[in-house]
């Protein structure tokens, strides 16, 4: 649950970068993921005409404030998606360096804080640290994002055992792995850990077949989920035969 | 009669290719008509490298597109695309690779010895074009004056063809603005002779050399309707691409910046409308120069057609 809301899928697709808001369109049909999220920032007011064609989907939007480096800009870049979008959800972007794409924790904070007070329900785009992770649910935010691995790139859950920390540290909040994701098995293995939702754009953005692609994300997040609640087999340090061995025929004193 | 409406690229190609197949034809370009989008367009003809996003029908239709301008315009340059990243970015490089085809491995520095020892490999698609947007209108609105195709405000006489590009936003609802900016510098001592791409993750770039040591640098894609000038983080982004394809371009002369909103449908495929009798030839995206040509030809079998039932 995101706010009281179930979603159907657990996967959240970005809109940015694909050949075509057609090929955009096919590729959320295809995934059937359950949450889109949009910029507002560098469109501003006249993004309109493909804001529109998002709408359309039916799929519920989470705008995000991409593109924002000061807690300031964010917090205008987020009144200004509830009012175009009519929605008091935000995934707060508050970015520290323009190459590495990383959260600012300090501004994120005070950015959800101000959001929170103001009745926004804050989705923070955050690192898998703990503490951050404290002070923005102490900020009022009830579902945590944190990174796999820096934006666009791609290389997965880069810190395992630094998310695993996480999804033990906070139990009962929604976490989403949000960034980094570039491959279906990557996506899945969030899920089999018990993260709650994952949130990627350009793995399936710039796929060669984005809508293939898009369809191999629902399934591999559906898949994760599955394994999950099935409850996987803890790997044990040494093979385990499923055979009792007692019994087994002593071929080699027959010869 | 046929009234073209509009004298950018779609406009003056369809006027072009009417008037060629032998339809009287007249250009409706009121003084008070905006700026065409195409007059900030890169000139690029370049249908494998536009293969990278764009659908199959694009690189099919666009091969067409350079000796259809060589034959009514003698500035089309074929020296090919060279496609280049950073060294932090050859993965960018390969997926382009993977995503085109018509092209070969290369040495930059050997096919343009001013970035010798800057990038170790490149694309090179040698088949692809460039040439100065501009300058190509021209020559097309040269030769139909010449034909005696008259340009004029006022109402149109004869069956209409809508060219406006996003002018026309009103009868087409599904029309939608992509802002594009881009900026043309002057660097006369720098010698690139073909078009370049800079590949990168969130800000690719292209690099259009014209004559007397220009350089048109383009083009962001925003999906905004928003006018008004260039943005500075546009600026930024395409000097610091530049920059990085050769330093000299820190020390060139930005003698022109431009903002305009080129028309896309949905699929960002650019298509021939009916609208009752109007005909719209629109949609042309950041494909102007190389698909309206293709278009022109479908919209001159479509009038061919129609006329002879007619008669």
């Amino acid at each position: 649950m995101f706010y009281g809301i179930d979603i159907p899928s657990r996967l959240m697709l970005g809109t940015a970068g694909y050949p075509s808001p057609a090929i955009l369109r096919e590729a959320i049909a295809a995934s059937g993921a359950g949450v889109i999220t949009v910029s507002l920032r560098r469109e501003g007011g006249e993004g309109a005409a493909f804001r529109e064609i998002l709408r359309a989907s039916g799929c519920r939007i989470l705008p995000n404030t991409a593109g924002c480096h000061t807690a300031r800009e964010a917090v205008t870049t987020a009144q200004m998606a509830r009012e175009v979008f009519g929605t008091s959800w935000i995934k707060l972007e508050v970015i520290g360096h323009a190459d590495t794409l990383q959260p600012d924790p300090f501004a994120l904070v005070e950015a959800a804080r101000i959001l929170c007070a103001e009745g926004f329900e804050v989705f923070p785009y955050a690192t898998e640290d703990l503490i951050v992770g404290e002070r923005l649910i102490e900020a009022g935010c009830r579902v945590l994002m944190p990174w796999g691995a820096p934006i666009g790139s791609g290389q997965g859950l880069r810190n395992i055992e630094g998310l695993r920390s996480m999804r033990a540290h906070f139990p009962d909040v929604p976490l989403v792995i949000d960034a980094g994701i570039g491959a279906p098995s990557q996506a899945l293995q969030a899920m089999e850990m018990g993260f709650d939702a994952v949130l990627l754009n350009t793995a399936v953005a710039k796929a060669l077949n984005p809508v293939a692609m898009a369809q191999a994300f629902g399934q591999a997040v559906a898949a994760g989920r599955i394994a999950h609640k099935a409850g996987l087999m803890p790997p044990r340090d040494m093979a385990a035969p499923s055979t009792p061995l007692f019994g087994l025929a002593e071929l080699a004193d027959a010869l | 009669m046929i009234s073209v409406l509009g004298q950018g690229v779609a406009g003056l190609c369809a006027a072009t290719t009417l008037a060629e197949r032998g339809f009287a034809v007249e250009v409706i370009a009121p003084a008070s008509a905006p700026a065409a989008a195409s007059d900030l367009a890169g000139g690029m003809l370049a249908p494998f490298c536009e293969g990278e996003s764009a659908p199959p029908v694009i690189v099919a239709r666009g091969h067409g597109a350079a000796d259809w301008w060589a034959a009514r315009f003698a500035g089309v340059v074929r020296r090919g695309t060279l496609v280049l990243a950073a060294p932090r970015d050859q993965a960018e490089l390969d997926r382009f690779a993977r995503a085109t085809a018509g092209h070969v491995t290369t040495d930059p520095g050997v096919l343009e010895p001013e970035l010798a020892g800057r990038f170790a490999r490149g694309l090179h698609f040698p088949t692809e074009a460039h040439m100065d947007p501009r300058a190509a209108l021209g020559a097309l609105r040269g030769a139909l004056i010449a034909r005696a195709v008259p340009f004029r405000g006022g109402p149109p006489r004869g069956r209409i063809v809508d060219c406006r590009g996003m002018g026309t936003a009103a009868h087409l609802p599904d029309l939608r603005a992509v802002r594009g900016e881009m900026i043309e510098v002057s660097v006369p001592d720098l010698r690139l002779t073909r078009t370049i791409r800079l590949l990168h993750p969130r800000f690719p770039c292209y690099i259009v050399p014209r004559e007397g040591g220009r350089y048109m640098i383009g083009a962001t894609m925003v999906e905004s309707a928003r006018t008004g000038g260039v943005t500075a983080r546009a600026v930024m982004e395409l000097l610091s691409a530049a920059y990085t394809v050769h330093p000299g371009f820190a020390e060139a002369e930005v003698i022109a910046t431009g903002a305009g909103l080129r028309p896309a449908f949905a699929d960002n495929i650019p298509a021939i409308r009916r609208d009752g009798a109007r005909l719209h030839l629109n949609g042309l995206y950041r494909h102007g120069f190389l698909m309206a040509p293709a278009l022109a030809a479908d919209l001159a079998d479509i009038l061919t057609d129609e006329f002879a039932h007619a008669d």
